[in-house]
């Protein structure tokens, strides 16, 4: 179709105006200035209204406050990335209690497995931004996509030193320009939908589910 | 749909009281909904300010940024397409799905899909086609369209849709409990995610420097879309391109504060690559069909191409006297609402849906809440205009809009003709005022023009003295 390329081309060229651009003032999307304590208690409320539930394991041993939750939930397993910073972690503290399964094939090996699931999947995150209620997630080789979205509950792991105010801080930071991941994922709370006569419904296609568990490491 | 004639479908809509309460109700939550979040002023107005700065910029530099989009894609391994018509939208669809035997698709909603009626295309060639939004699946079993570009279902109640799912789902059993109903869809469509041979998706932003396609969505049907099978295929209108990665943010923080008084979606959905050699998941390839149907001629009338700035909020709609009374299958063309009175006429033609500009109050309420700041009033006036005027020479472009000039009629050239020459001319424009005070009573209402007036109104009363004898009688100075 290169035709349709040049004709769509030469069509816009054809009326393109040279004027100066118009000014860009980024400043209201700049930090705001939050301290460390406000900006998780935003984050909380921006979060909890959405349905997402906290589990605070700071000072704690995480795995082992994960793995009490799930047993409380009475939960019937855990999927994680293996070759990860969190998957070596938590694979070395593990009792068993909870099975714990490693996503280490391809998604299409396992995916009626994946699919019947009625476990959890855990994963890191980036860090999260304070204005909007956001988790920032960087999926990969070594956390697959399909693991914070095809599991009914989503766990996710959250160094409360790296929650930043707002979404442009974050992006600047951390130089997302030079570093997009295959899939780069903001993610605010449980699936939901508001289709039916705007009444909110939770875990339409994704988790029904997300706990984010707030620890001081990564 | 496309021909319908908008008035005839008004009035229909008009006298259909459940529909009306349907809407009424879910505007009035969408319009609260969006004030809460934007309590402060001067933050909204900066906010709004910067996302116009951002979409004017990309129009402004339009062909670069769909180049340099192109070769940034191409460079992380998106496969780029051109298309010029819906036709040749729907045989890249069809070619790409042929090539990888594809039967079984899953779409996340799209409005430039709609436009392309997609669906039907890839229907006729054999392929299933499975809208996995929620709004949208449930119009889809009821053989609709969408009536809303963001809340597709609006027009349904949860006792029509309790009342579609236990007709159109398997083993369905008779619910109005939402939870219940939402549920079943999720059982429907996880099979339909699992199977499918390939997910269709739209894009709400596309950055050229890093080349990353960026799709907002609550439901996770668009990342299960653009994440399961084997095959994504993405779907743009020539407009929706940024330049720079950081000019995301304040687009999607107005677009979904906008839409539906979200701070945010609960999914931001950023893909820059199919799946890579280490990776165990995501599609093995990807990719965008960029349509332009149109829009490039709207781009080559320096004040119509602001109709491109839309980001596809829906604000508009939701705040329009006009819409919330009629509903959204009332409008001609895929889009209602104002930014549809602006888009559809340019894009189908002012000869075919001429007469959606004057489907307005030109009450400006879409004008106030556009977070890009869209002169849609102006816009509406501009291609009233442009229906009846001289088609060939347009009034500011050299390409007029589609259409121009086909709702042009004699008499009412000839009214606006003697009504300015009456503004010209100080004693036509007495003698006129004398005139209708004295005999203007004794019009009969069967006069053209009048009797169109007085088909829903009665008829005008002339005062007895014009302006100027009671001004002179109260010996007002002339001055």
């Amino acid at each position: 179709m290169t035709d349709a390329r040049a004709a769509i081309l030469s069509r816009l060229r054809a009326t393109e105006t040279k004027a100066p651009p118009p000014l860009q003032d980024f400043q209201i999307l700049e930090s705001r200035g939050w301290s460390a304590e406000e900006k998780l208690q935003r984050l909380r409320q921006q979060m909890e209204a959405v349905h997402t539930e906290f589990l605070d394991a700071r000072g704690q041993d995480w795995p082992t406050a994960v793995q009490n939750w799930l047993s409380q939930e009475k939960l019937p397993g855990l999927i994680y990335g293996p070759k990860s910073t969190l998957g070596a972690k938590l694979s070395s503290q593990w009792n068993n209690s909870v099975p714990l399964i490693p996503y280490d094939r391809a998604m299409e090996q396992w995916k009626a497995e994946l699919f019947a699931f009625e476990g959890a999947g855990i994963t890191a995150t980036r860090g999260a931004i304070a204005q909007t209620g956001s988790l920032i997630l960087f999926t990969g080789a070594d956390e697959p996509r399909t693991l914070s979205l095809v599991p009914p509950v989503h766990i996710a792991l959250l160094n409360v030193g790296k929650i930043r105010d707002t979404w442009r801080q974050v992006m600047q930071e951390q130089a997302w320009v030079n570093n997009m991941p295959t899939n780069l994922l903001l993610i605010s709370g449980p699936s939901k939908t508001a289709d039916i006569e705007q009444t909110l419904a939770y875990g339409v296609h994704g988790p029904k589910r997300l706990l984010v568990v707030l620890t001081d490491e990564d | 749909m496309d021909t319908a004639d908008f008035q005839d479908s008004a009035r229909t809509a008009l006298g259909d009281p459940q529909l009306r309460s349907n809407f009424r109700r879910a505007m009035d939550g969408l319009m609260a909904k969006r004030a809460a979040m934007f309590p402060d002023r001067d933050e909204w107005t900066r906010l709004r300010s910067l996302g116009a700065a951002v979409r004017a910029r990309s129009l402004l530099n339009l062909p670069h940024l769909l180049e340099k989009l192109e070769e940034r894609l191409t460079a992380n391994g998106i496969h780029v397409h051109w298309a010029e018509t819906v036709d040749q939208g729907n045989a890249i669809f069809k070619e790409i799905l042929a090539q990888h035997d594809a039967k079984h698709v899953v779409k996340g909603k799209s409005m430039v899909s709609e436009e392309m009626h997609l669906n039907h295309a890839l229907e006729e060639v054999g392929i299933e086609i499975i809208e996995a939004d929620l709004g949208e699946y449930i119009i889809q079993l009821d053989h609709e369209t969408p009536s809303h570009i963001i809340m597709p279902a609006i027009h349904k109640n949860k006792e029509q849709i309790a009342r579609l799912f236990s007709q159109k789902i398997k083993d369905a059993a008779y619910t109005e409990d939402v939870d219940h109903l939402t549920g079943m869809a999720r059982q429907v469509l996880r099979k339909k995610f699992a199977n499918a041979d390939a997910g269709v998706s739209g894009v709400n932003v596309a950055v050229a420097e890093t080349g990353t396609l960026v799709l907002v969505e609550n439901e996770g049907n668009g990342r299960m879309c653009t994440t399961v099978p084997k095959l994504h295929i993405a779907v743009m209108g020539i407009e929706k391109v940024v330049e720079r990665l950081e000019e995301v943010p304040p687009i999607l923080q107005l677009l979904t504060r906008s839409a539906t008084g979200q701070p945010i979606t609960t999914y931001v959905n950023m893909i820059s690559s199919p799946r890579k050699a280490d990776e165990k998941d995501g599609p093995e390839e990807i990719h965008l069909v960029l349509l332009d149907n149109g829009r490039s001629r709207v781009y080559s009338d320096p004040e119509l191409r602001n109709t491109l700035r839309c980001i596809r909020c829906g604000a508009c709609m939701n705040h329009c006297p006009v819409y919330t009374r009629v509903g959204g299958h009332a409008y001609p063309g895929v889009y209602p609402g104002p930014i549809g009175k602006i888009l559809t006429p340019q894009i189908l033609g002012l000869d075919v849906a001429g007469d959606l500009p004057h489907g307005s109050s030109l009450c400006n309420a879409c004008v106030e809440v556009c977070p890009v700041e869209i002169p849609i009033a102006a816009l509406l006036v501009r291609l009233r205009r442009e229906a009846v005027g001289n088609g060939a020479k347009a009034l500011k472009s050299a390409i007029p809009p589609k259409g121009a000039g086909q709702h042009r009629s004699r008499v009412e050239s000839w009214v606006w003709w003697g009504w300015a020459l009456a503004y010209r001319v100080p004693w036509i424009y007495r003698l006129t005022g004398l005139m209708l005070s004295r005999f203007g009573g004794l019009m009969p209402a069967t006069i053209p023009l009048l009797k169109e007036w007085t088909s829903v109104r009665s008829k005008p009363r002339f005062a007895s003295r014009t302006l100027h004898e009671m001004a002179s009688s109260q010996e007002v100075p002339n001055d």
